[in-house]
């Protein structure tokens, strides 16, 4: 109901507003003397080595989506997991299970053969 | 509390499990073949659709519910199953050659076609929103791949970026439909749905009519109905044109398939309505095809607009909603797989015959075929005639059969656009028999290749099926209306 | 408890926005995202009527459409990015090779 939400509004009108204080707060009143060095990109206090815009490496984006692939087909599982308890009979259940896990290994292998997993 | 598997009855959907094994055999076997032995694979794949085909004659008098209610497997589906596999076994003659040589990865060439397969005959056994919506996914995820495969030609991959968004969009759709429907019937059964509406008839809430309206959208642009038909010919175009023989047929076999399992059991609560949308889906989808391909003199974009007039055509019968129609279209589909895959055939014996990427998919390509190619140019003239309909061959008699039913049924005026069309078809159709036999071939001396026997097998059989069909439709016409007896409970 | 019509016009107005998205952005990132946000809210209605029905194929449904949803973008990726080799874009707007 609405009314529940309400401690929440005031936690977050507190955060909003301490923020907001604390980030104002220095900028009204903080002496302001920038350097070549104050002004620098903050990383980690190492000198920044080239340009923060780089194109990832196309590698990355098929392990990426092999991950997505596998992630989301053994995501398949999980509700079969929940109810293995209490299927009957049992061994169906695990063997539809096992031809499934059986069909994602065979697609795992084909990706493993034709080098999809070989980072060059 | 116990949760029981329903006895799981794999027989029922041997065939789709002995065409999905050989996929995956296919693929891994393949990987450990040498790359010049890779076009072997075509075998064992013909094999398995073979065996498939084997399985269903012996279940051919089956009418079993399997995998917990989510396939049927019945005359409908082992019937339309046939079409199916023979439209993949005559695309698996058609590519031993041309894979080859346009250079697709054979190994997931192979696969991919199978596994599309797969899914289309799923298609036709799905009895539940799940399956239907899984099933069409299966055929179109290999089929968008499929298209793109031909990865020298910047167009194939241009074909499979149209392919997949316009696909998804109609996948989008369809989903959308059957969650409102889910939603009003509260069971994902065909059944249910069809029992859903005997009870509350045209005084079903709104939601359920938008969610057969999504649904029928999200078919229209499988099967390439007008107004959802902008993607074909870009697709059928760009695509290997071996891929374009198998979708051409495949596919549309599978979405008549399902659009029939949802019009005629689902929804034939709200029959009097949907015969309308149909009917004026039908006429346009017919006539505009028609025109569009008068003026095309790309040929597989004329084929393309063909097809989807063809649609157009069988649409007729499904409008008709009865058991002539049903079985006007059952025949239509059978003839169709061999002469539209079989036309396709002949542009890829064409290419063969070329040296340009593109040979053989200009009209002008055709010219003089029937001086040095006589027994080519014979089976393309003999399937134009029969797709634009003459007597005695085959196409015609799909065609009588399917305007018969629409006059049977009172859409006497949809059966007279029906043969006007025909008549304005003939010109493109006849335009590509008077090239071959009328034009001399201009330019570049012609190349005596010879062409691959696996090709020339699957041209003879889709012509010499026109022709023996054509003299003697009594066969199938048996099968069909057994099939259509025991779908319709009579 | 919420009633379902707010779920149901929340994933109706998803679904929009998906579908418009689709037709009129021209990145071809952007419309594989607008594919998702379609399929999602199909998902999101789905999941709605199975907890308003106490009905649990709904859900099932929902599981395999996001399963059947990573393929479908999987294969999307993998065609614009061979496009993208060719073409070095991904505004579909450069596609023109196919016409008639």
């Amino acid at each position: 109901m609405p009314e529940d939400y309400g401690p929440i509004v005031i936690l977050a009108v507190v955060a909003v507003g301490l923020s907001a204080i604390a980030i104002a707060a220095p900028a009204l009143f903080g002496p302001k003397r920038p350097t070549e060095t104050k002004l620098a990109p903050y990383e980690s206090g190492k000198l920044p080595i080239g340009p923060a815009r780089r194109r990832f490496s196309v590698q990355y984006y098929l392990y990426a989506t092999l991950f997505l692939l596998f992630d989301v087909a053994f995501l398949l599982l999980f509700p079969w997991a929940v109810v293995f308890r209490d299927l009957a009979p049992k061994m169906t259940g695990l063997l539809i299970a096992g031809i499934f896990a059986l069909t994602l290994v065979a697609g795992l292998v084909y990706v493993w053969k034709r080098g999809g997993l070989e980072w060059e | 509390m116990e949760i029981s598997i329903a006895p799981l009855n794999l027989l029922a959907i041997a065939p789709q499990i002995v065409v999905s094994v050989t996929a995956l055999v296919v693929l891994l076997v393949g990987l450990f073949l040498p790359e010049e032995h890779r076009g072997r694979i075509a075998w064992p794949s013909l094999a398995g659709v073979l065996i498939a085909a084997g399985l269903l004659y012996y279940l051919w008098d089956r009418n079993d519910l399997t995998l917990s209610a989510m396939l049927r497997t019945d005359g409908y589906s082992l019937f339309l199953n046939l079409i199916i596999l023979i439209a993949a076994a005559l695309a698996i003659l058609f590519s031993v050659d041309y894979a080859g040589r346009v250079r697709l990865p054979r190994t997931e060439y192979y696969s991919l076609l199978l596994l599309s397969t797969t899914g289309m005959m799923l298609m036709t056994a799905a009895v539940n929103l799940i399956t239907l919506f899984l099933a069409l996914e299966m055929l179109s995820i290999a089929l968008y791949v499929l298209v793109g495969l031909n990865r020298a030609e910047q167009r194939s991959g241009e074909a499979a970026i149209k392919y997949l968004v316009l696909g998804a969009f109609s996948s989008g759709f369809l989903l959308y439909g059957m969650a409102l429907v889910y939603g009003q019937v509260g069971s994902m059964a065909l059944d249910d749905v069809r029992v859903h509406l005997l009870s509350t008839g045209s005084q079903s809430p709104v939601l359920l009519w938008l969610g057969l309206g999504l649904m029928l959208i999200g078919f229209g642009f499988k099967v390439a109905l007008v107004p959802f038909h902008m993607w074909t010919p870009d697709v059928y175009q760009g695509a290997p044109t071996s891929v374009t023989a198998f979708m051409s047929a495949g596919t549309k076999v599978a979405g008549f398939a399902a659009l029939g399992r949802v019009t005629l059991v689902a929804f034939s609560g709200l029959q009097n309505v949907w015969i309308w949308v149909l009917a004026v889906l039908a006429a346009l989808t017919m006539t505009i095809g028609n025109l569009a391909a008068l003026r095309q003199t790309n040929l597989k974009r004329m084929l393309a607009y063909s097809s989807i007039a063809h649609a157009g055509y069988v649409l007729v019968g499904l409008t008709a909603a009865n058991r002539t129609g049903l079985d006007a279209v059952f025949f239509y589909l059978f003839i169709y797989a061999f002469m539209n895959t079989g036309a396709f055939a002949v542009l890829i014996a064409a290419h063969r015959l070329g040296s340009s990427p593109v040979a053989g998919e200009n009209l002008d390509d055709l010219a003089g075929l029937a001086e040095h190619r006589p027994w080519l140019a014979a089976a393309m003239a003999l399937l134009m005639f029969s797709l634009t309909g003459v007597p005695p061959l085959a196409g015609f008699l799909g065609k009588l059969y399917l305007f018969s039913a629409a006059v049977e049924a009172g859409l006497i005026w949809l059966a007279i656009l029906g043969v006007l069309n025909s008549v304005v078809s003939a010109y493109y159709y006849l335009r590509v028999v008077v090239t071959m036999y009328m034009r001399d071939k201009k330019g570049a001396e012609v190349v005596p290749a010879p062409l691959c026997p696996a090709l020339q097998l699957g041209i003879a059989v889709a012509a010499i099926a026109t022709v023996f069909w054509g003299l003697w439709p009594a066969s199938i016409l048996n099968l069909v209306t057994i099939t259509t007896r025991s779908f319709f409970g009579g | 408890m919420i009633p379902a019509s707010y779920y149901l016009i929340l994933s109706a107005v998803l679904f929009t926005i998906g579908a418009v998205g689709l037709l009129i952005r021209r990145n071809a990132l952007v419309i594989l995202m607008s594919i998702e946000m379609m399929l999602n809210a199909a998902n999101l209605t789905l999941v709605t009527y199975s907890r308003f029905l106490e009905n649990i194929d709904g859900q099932v449904f929902a599981l395999l459409v996001m399963a059947v949803a990573a393929a479908e973008v999987a294969v999307g990726l993998a065609i614009i990015v061979s496009f993208v080799r060719h073409r070095d874009t991904t505004d579909l707007d450069e596609i023109n090779l196919l016409k008639g």
